[in-house]
């Protein structure tokens, strides 16, 4: 038996519409998004349903005749999920359709077609609301992703000192997967920059295990490959204590307590200095008045 | 057959390696290398793998024997320019080449073994003439 939901969304698509919209407004209580927005997405979503009922197979939404359709939610669980609601709330976008649509089937149908019709409709409204939730899903997960990788990336900057200096302030917990971030970009930028010299600052990082420390000499030891040096400065106290008690061996990897001493290491292997030229400046309130002074 | 080629400079040998290592052309190189350090009594050999970009654990374990032969018939090796993705492979394969020593480039790695040689040389140099001294 041919379905007569296509034909009937066709031909009262505008009360549909009116009374979804109101059902919708009574179910939510928030209101995130502008009216005319949400009736152009429930515009939107009518014209596919129609559209995918009366091309698709109705049991499943596999089907080039429901891709206008996935796209649309999509967009609609993005947009809603940005807005703020949680996903009951956007999955209620789709679910709310249905007192309207049941009480327009039961209207214009005979009762023989009616629970038939009426059985297809659910199954079908039942999956595009899944659908949804499933895509809010996706949506905030694609978020979570975006934002762990921008951490990573962020939390590994690697700064050139001096010439031929390299510093790399860690900062959180090392795990497998930042230190191999870790150990690609340090290495990248040895080559970029020439660098004879880098120093690994552990004074972010907030427990060093062996795991840590193992992690700490792998990078130095691939860094040692390309004929680079490696310090590690901060270390504090209560790290060199676990560092021992753990039985860690560093090998023969130079550890300085602050970035300043390891650089002044660096600077040394690196056959440069950086000495004073003048005496300390005075304050600078007289440098100023004294500028404008001149300036006048 | 295809063979690396070994260029002499002074006191050193310099290899560069071109192109694609497979096994049999790295024992080759291990032949070759030993038999040139021997006939030109040279004091220092100068790897260059910048363009070597895959390694495997066998060529990995031929740059650590080829510096232990060397150092056997007293020679240092230095290995200049590896690939950050080289550096990385080794130490995952837990190869971190300890007798090795390396460099950043060429020019550097030249630096590294002239100051070394050179304090060698300067060492034995300062036992001669500490050797007739002793005597008298």
């Amino acid at each position: 038996m041919a379905t007569r939901l296509p034909e009937l969304l066709r031909k009262h698509h505008d009360t549909l519409l009116a009374e979804w919209m109101a059902e919708q407004k009574a179910a939510l209580s928030r209101k995130l998004i502008k009216d005319a927005e949400l009736e152009e997405q429930c515009a939107a979503f009518l014209r596919a349903l129609g559209e995918g009922a009366s091309r698709g197979d109705l049991t499943t939404l596999d089907g080039p005749a429901w891709t206008e359709m996935k796209e649309l939610l999509t967009t609609v669980s993005r947009t809603q999920g940005q807005a703020g609601y949680s996903p009951s709330e956007t999955a209620t976008f789709v679910f709310s359709l249905k007192k309207p649509l049941f009480a327009r089937l039961s209207r214009d149908l005979a009762a023989a077609d009616l629970a038939a019709e009426q059985w297809t409709a659910m199954v079908l409204l039942d999956q595009l609301g899944l659908f949804t939730t499933e895509m809010y899903q996706r949506n905030r997960e694609e978020v979570i992703m975006r934002q762990q990788q921008e951490m990573l990336e962020l939390s590994t900057p690697v700064v050139k000192l001096w010439d031929g200096v390299l510093a790399l302030p860690m900062i959180g917990t090392l795990d497998s997967a930042r230190t191999q971030v870790v150990m690609e970009t340090l290495l990248q930028r040895i080559v970029e920059t020439g660098s004879a010299v880098a120093i690994l600052d552990i004074t972010g990082v907030p427990t060093v295990d062996t795991l840590v420390a193992q992690y700490l000499l792998k990078t130095i030891a691939a860094a040692r490959l390309m004929g680079a040096d490696c310090i590690i400065s901060g270390v504090r106290p209560q790290i060199a204590q676990t560092i021992v008690h753990l039985g860690v061996d560093l090998g023969n990897v130079t550890t300085k307590a602050t970035l300043a001493d390891a650089f002044a290491l660096a600077l040394q292997r690196t056959g440069q200095a950086v000495v004073r030229v003048a005496a300390p400046r005075k304050k600078k309130p007289k440098e100023v008045g004294k500028d404008r002074k001149d300036h006048e | 057959m295809e063979r690396i080629p070994i260029l002499r400079m002074g006191n050193f040998l310099l290899v560069t390696i071109q192109v694609d290592m497979h096994d049999r052309l790295a024992m080759q190189l291990q032949e070759d290398l030993t038999s040139r350090i021997a006939k030109d009594q040279a004091r220092g050999v100068l790897i260059d793998i910048s363009a070597l970009d895959i390694v495997d654990s066998f060529i990995g374990r031929m740059l650590a024997d080829i510096a232990g032969m060397s150092r056997v018939l007293d020679a240092q090796t230095v290995v200049v320019g590896m690939q950050p993705a080289v550096a990385i492979t080794l130490v995952e394969l837990g190869l971190s080449l300890r007798g090795v020593r390396t460099a950043l480039d060429v020019e550097r790695g030249m630096q590294l073994l002239e100051q070394s040689i050179g304090d060698q040389t300067f060492a034995t140099r300062a036992h001669e003439d500490d050797g007739p001294g002793g005597e008298s």
